[in-house]
């Protein structure tokens, strides 16, 4: 099966031309991802963590829109732990029988509370830098989930001849190598309720996972159905192949 | 073909007052087709399977799609997490305008290869050359409708092209746009338009089925069916044949769907909309890359500037293929039996795929220079070498009937059979 998928990028490649775009900055280096691969899934406790990440470091600046609260029971939460996360935030409701707009904690139904009300208010608090929203982000950057790990993992000193402006911060893996985002992983940031170590490997890992599993949340459901799919096509076209030589018998 | 005589009542009480039943009869069960297809002829159901999961998927779609520069993409999101199954529909629909191309486009190569353009079947190729218009108008608004980076400034560039017109093409420009950029009225239109105009693709084909049975498909050998001998009913041979040839496409385009859905698509285009940031390559999609390489190519020629010339070269690129069937002069249909076309044919293939390749890369360096020559070729091949090839290439002799070299290696008995009914 493996084979097969990799023929059909082969062939396909052969078609698009090189229709990718150019490479933006230095490939990051190819991870091992769990939900890669036709049988590919996300690993829950990974997921969860990276969850944490996002929560407690990333969602200062970074929103999540295009995800809810409830979408949490999906990557293994309780219904009441998610209750519990959604109502940490705040969203304005509203209007009332007053007519006035008001502020609740945010339920389970809700999409997640971006850090910022515009971005305006996003570029003000961030130096003029605006944050991206990071619901597609592994899939809105070419080799989303790699990239996004080795942009995490990828600060540094900058080499000699590289002199980067004040507020901004070298990253080996950023097109130009120059990026607004101050690191934002540093060893033991967050407290692992699983007791995994918090190192800045371990936590952008982590993030990767659950970002992409925000950006695909279909993935298992469509490998699930991918491969139940091919399987049956795959028999029933042998099958149409024979009623095929069977009719045209008579003729050759 | 006489008349058939229905069993069920109902069906014999419809059929004598509407014959719908006696045309369906004609034209999909006994319709006689050539024995000697090969699977270069699947194609063209093909893109008629692919034309109606495209309609199908697109329908559900508009139920769940808002067509509003500041809903777009969030709807598309909703139709990708919370309409039930939606990014399968969704990614049908996607990888399903690239697999229409593609089996468009061998459709259209094999037509070019096998001389089907040639008469009595002109009007039958110009028919599909509409199609495929109309399919890349299609194709091009239905990829704005996201609303993403690539939509905006796709719509952008290719809109800008009007305004090459001399003296109203500012005007024509606003006037597609219904406003002085891209904006919320253009996407509305576009969404009209990617709803209705799949619907006269679907009128222009059964143009082209009506082109085609006329005198039914041209085949391998290129030359006219001497008797029945030479023909199959289409039922059961070729609906079971184009069936298990759906199959095959249907693995592949599985294949695409469930395990590398967003392989044809730019990741840019997953990032909303944004009129003040432009993205770092702006590129159609592959199925469109060689016409954007000829758009490209074409510099200043005399007092034309090269953005004129080069909406000209393009919109000439395909009209050409309108004027085929009166530029090769050929008696020969058949490539099989044209050893020197045979070759050029490749060579055109070739330069087909030079152009997508050069299309899919910016404008720079090598890339202009390669882009002009294949650019050049492909018109050469059209204007010059067709017409000469056609006077000058001595053709091999052509069987005297499909059912002899169909039959051969056969059983002796049904050659024998084939032979006193040609002198008929």
């Amino acid at each position: 099966m493996r084979r097969f998928a990799m023929m059909l990028a082969a062939a396909a490649i052969g078609l698009a031309g090189g229709a990718a775009l150019a490479a933006e900055g230095p490939a990051a280096p190819e991870q091992t991802w769990s939900f890669a691969g036709l049988f590919g899934t996300f690993d829950r406790a990974a997921q969860q963590r990276g969850f944490q990440v996002y929560n407690q470091v990333c969602s200062a600046c970074h929103g999540l829109s295009f995800v809810a609260y409830r979408n949490l029971e999906a990557i293994g939460f309780t219904a009441d732990d998610v209750k519990a996360i959604a109502a940490e935030r705040e969203v304005t409701d509203g209007p009332n029988d007053e007519g006035e707009m008001y502020q609740r904690p945010a339920r389970p139904s809700d999409a997640f509370v971006s850090p910022f009300p515009n971005d305006q208010a996003a570029r003000v608090a961030n130096n003029g830098a605006l944050p991206p929203d990071l619901s597609l982000i592994t899939k809105a950057r070419p080799d989303g989930a790699n990239y996004l790990h080795g942009l995490l993992v990828g600060y540094g000193e900058p080499p000699a001849d590289l002199t980067v402006p004040d507020g901004m911060y070298y990253n080996a893996y950023f097109a130009g190598h120059q990026i607004a985002m101050p690191p934002p992983l540093s060893e033991g940031a967050v407290e692992f309720a699983d007791g995994t170590p918090a190192t800045v490997e371990q936590m952008a890992e982590d993030v990767t996972v659950f970002l992409s599993w925000a950006a695909e949340p279909e993935l298992e459901a469509r490998k699930r159905m991918g491969v139940k799919t091919l399987l049956f096509l795959i028999v029933f076209t042998g099958m149409l192949y024979a009623v095929k030589r069977k009719v045209w018998m008579k003729l050759h | 073909m006489s008349a058939p005589t229905f069993k069920n009542p109902l069906v014999r009480w419809i059929d004598h007052r509407l014959p719908v039943f006696t045309f369906m009869h004609h034209e999909l069960n006994v319709y006689p087709t050539p024995r000697n297809l090969n699977y270069w002829w699947n194609y063209g159901s093909l893109a008629g399977i692919a034309l109606m999961v495209m309609i199908v998927t697109g329908i559900v779609l508009a139920m769940h799609y808002s067509p509003d520069v500041n809903l777009a993409f969030g709807s598309v999101e909703r139709i990708m997490r919370d309409v039930n199954y939606g990014w399968l529909l969704r990614y049908i629909h996607v990888n399903g305008g690239s697999a229409f191309f593609l089996v468009v486009y061998i459709h259209i190569f094999r037509g070019l290869y096998y001389g089907s353009y040639k008469a009595p079947r002109e009007l039958l190729w110009m028919l599909g050359v509409v199609i495929l218009l109309l399919m890349m108008m299609t194709a091009f608004m239905g990829y704005v409708l996201p609303w993403g980076q690539m939509s905006f400034w796709a719509a952008t560039v290719i809109t800008n092209l009007f305004s090459a017109v001399p003296l109203v093409g500012e005007a024509i420009v606003n006037w597609l746009w219904g406003g002085f950029s891209v904006g919320d009225p253009t996407l509305k239109r576009f969404y009209a338009l990617h709803y209705l105009l799949p619907f006269v693709i679907v009128a222009v084909v059964v143009l082209h089925l009506w082109a085609l049975h006329r005198f039914g498909s041209n085949n391998p050998l290129g030359i006219d069916a001497k008797g029945p001998q030479d023909k199959i009913p289409f039922h059961p041979y070729y609906t079971a044949k184009d069936l298990f040839g759906l199959g095959v496409f249907l693995v592949v385009f599985a294949g695409f769907v469930f395990f590398a859905p967003n392989f044809f698509s730019e990741p840019v285009n997953y990032i909303p909309a944004n009129p003040f940031v432009t993205p770092l390559h702006i590129v159609p999609e592959w199925y469109l890359l060689p016409f954007y390489a000829i758009l490209r190519a074409v510099p200043d020629i005399l007092f034309i500037e090269a953005k004129l010339a080069g909406v000209i070269a393009m919109f000439a690129s395909i009209f050409v293929l309108f004027l085929l069937p009166w530029l090769d002069p050929s008696p020969v249909r058949s490539a099989r039996f044209r050893p020197l076309y045979k070759q050029f044919f490749w060579v055109f293939v070739a330069d087909c795929i030079v152009l997508g390749w050069v299309g899919a890369n910016p404008p720079v360096g090598h890339f202009i220079v390669i882009g002009r020559i294949a650019t050049a070729y492909y018109f050469l091949h059209f204007l010059v070498l067709m017409p000469l090839l056609g006077k000058f290439e001595r053709p091999q002799p052509v069987p005297a009937s499909i059912g002899e070299p169909a039959l051969k290696g056969g059983a002796a008995a049904a050659g024998a059979r084939a032979k006193p009914m040609e002198k008929a």
